[in-house]
């Protein structure tokens, strides 16, 4: 199939971009979308000319690497899954693809569609710790933990931290990211003892990055991981009595 | 000299100050004073139905908002504690907004060249917008129909005289199609509020979240008809002095 691209070029941080255009003929409908940019990019580096910058590693959706705006959706049209899952055969043949990067402020281009998402790596540092003891490894299950609880927190723990929650909110919010990381670990047992200071740190750090949630809910559409916004109400939830608990402690110091 | 050097700590605040710095928290106070201004729609609503039983009945209704507390209270002190009340919520509400529309600007990273939106419903997008409308309208409104503060009041203007006022008020035709207007903005703005103050307070569940969308609708058609019948009354003929 023949495909033609506007893909977003841009230098790099700071730098003005403008979208190109290729024309892209003979792809196979069975190959994946980066299959198809790899492609793309082997003629543009015989024709001399610098091949478009894309991030990716594991190629099948846990490594949350390949994220970009495809047809003006998070990681395309495709429901539940991320670019790198998405097929060619998923489009028309003769069709015109839009591809951006992720748009957000805390997100900046560091080139064509590659963003740095180094902010998600600040919320989590913030929290996404539990304290164990150290020494020889513990038996396993001496923890008991109930079956929905396990559920529940690995419903959230399939995060993959892609940014596709903070690229489809119209408030660039990353609350459906740092719900699922707080959520993943407040919902064990073993993630009690710091929960709220955990609440309260990923938050804070968190609104420092990014928008406010309005509850469009358009970041659960664009989740390849299909992650419930009813997390979020339990960031809502366990940051109230956070900011209540943890002010209450400070007082006793 | 000092050779550690601690950490600055920030100055922490009483914790409702604290909260109310945070997005999360202003989400919070949206949410609760969305619950009061929507509870005083709803009683509003409710109240001026009385307007269908005739001009004595619904002056007795405004007489009866003065005479709350009955004899317990000095009189009008009830209603003014509800409207202190409820103007501090209406400030809190458009303060919250305000500042986290200014938050999700800053935040936001340029525009895409095509963004196909799947969960956003336009009630959700409009807020801002219908938000605006309602403000201004309800300034319009307390001007219109509370002071009686000319040019927008109706000449007619008699204090107390509820009924009156209102018939000569709505039949003034461009008078009449702002209230509709403002009204369905209402509605729109009501719609998304309903539903989203559910999660703006952590409560959202897969087992009752098809019924908060049930709640929002059914609340919203219940105003936007009840206060639409209002001014078309008037203007049908149905109301009349
Ligand atoms: S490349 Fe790892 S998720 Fe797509």
């Amino acid at each position: 199939m023949d495909v033609t691209l506007r893909v977003w070029r841009q230098d790099g941080p700071n730098r003005p971009g403008a979208f190109e255009e290729y024309f892209a003929p003979g792809i196979s409908s069975h190959a994946s979308f980066l299959e198809m940019l790899d492609i793309v990019n082997d003629r543009l580096t015989l024709d001399n000319r610098e091949p478009i910058a894309f991030e990716h590693d594991c190629r099948e959706g846990i490594c949350g690497a390949c994220g970009m705006m495809i047809n003006g959706q998070a990681h395309g049209p495709q429901q539940g899954t991320a670019t790198c899952q998405l097929h060619m055969r998923k489009f028309r043949d003769g069709a015109v693809i839009i591809i951006e990067p992720w748009r957000a402020a805390g997100f900046p281009v560091l080139k064509d569609l590659v963003v740095d998402r180094s902010a998600f790596d600040r919320i989590v540092e913030a929290g996404g710790y539990i304290t164990v003891d150290t020494g020889s490894a513990p038996d396993a299950n001496l923890v008991p933990i109930a079956q929905e609880a396990a559920e529940a927190s690995m419903d959230a723990a399939v995060c993959i931290g892609c940014g596709a929650c903070v690229a489809a909110c119209p408030n660039s919010a990353a609350q459906l990211f740092t719900a699922a990381k707080l959520a993943h670990l407040n919902l064990l047992p073993q993630g009690q003892a710091e929960r709220y200071i955990r609440a309260e740190a990923m938050v804070d750090t968190m609104e420092s990055f990014f928008g406010s949630c309005t509850n469009h809910a358009e970041c659960e559409e664009a989740c390849p991981k299909n992650i419930s916004i009813d997390f979020i109400a339990l960031l809502n939830r366990d940051y109230i009595k956070a900011k209540w608990r943890n002010g209450r402690l400070a007082a006793q110091r | 000299m000092a050779t550690t050097e601690e950490a600055p700590t920030r100055r922490r605040y009483p914790w409702p100050i604290e909260f109310y710095r945070s997005a999360v928290g202003k989400k919070w106070v949206m949410a609760l004073t969305g619950i009061a201004l929507l509870g005083f729609v709803v009683a509003h609503m409710i109240g001026n139905l009385k307007v269908y039983f005739g001009p004595e009945d619904f002056n007795h209704y405004g007489e009866a908002l003065r005479d709350l507390g009955g004899d317990l209270v000095p009189r009008t002190s009830l209603l003014w504690a509800l409207r202190i009340g409820l103007l501090g919520a209406a400030l809190l509400h458009v303060h919250a907004a305000y500042s986290l529309t200014y938050t999700n600007w800053k935040a936001r990273g340029g525009r895409y060249r095509q963004r196909d939106y799947v969960a956003v419903t336009y009630a959700s997008r409009s807020m801002r917008f219908t938000g605006t409308v309602v403000l201004f309208f309800i300034v319009f409104h307390l001007a219109d129909l509370t002071w009686g503060t000319a040019p927008v009041a109706p000449d007619e203007f008699f204090r107390g005289d509820v009924y009156a006022n209102l018939v000569a008020s709505f039949e003034r035709l461009p008078v009449a199609i702002l209230y509709i207007v403002a009204n369905l903005a209402l509605g729109v703005h009501i719609y998304h509020g309903t539903w989203s103050l559910f999660q703006s307070l952590g409560y959202s569940h897969p087992r009752f979240n098809r019924w908060r969308k049930g709640l929002a609708a059914g609340l919203t058609a219940a105003i936007v008809l009840v206060n639409l019948s209002f001014p078309i009354a008037v203007q049908v003929g149905i109301l009349e002095i």
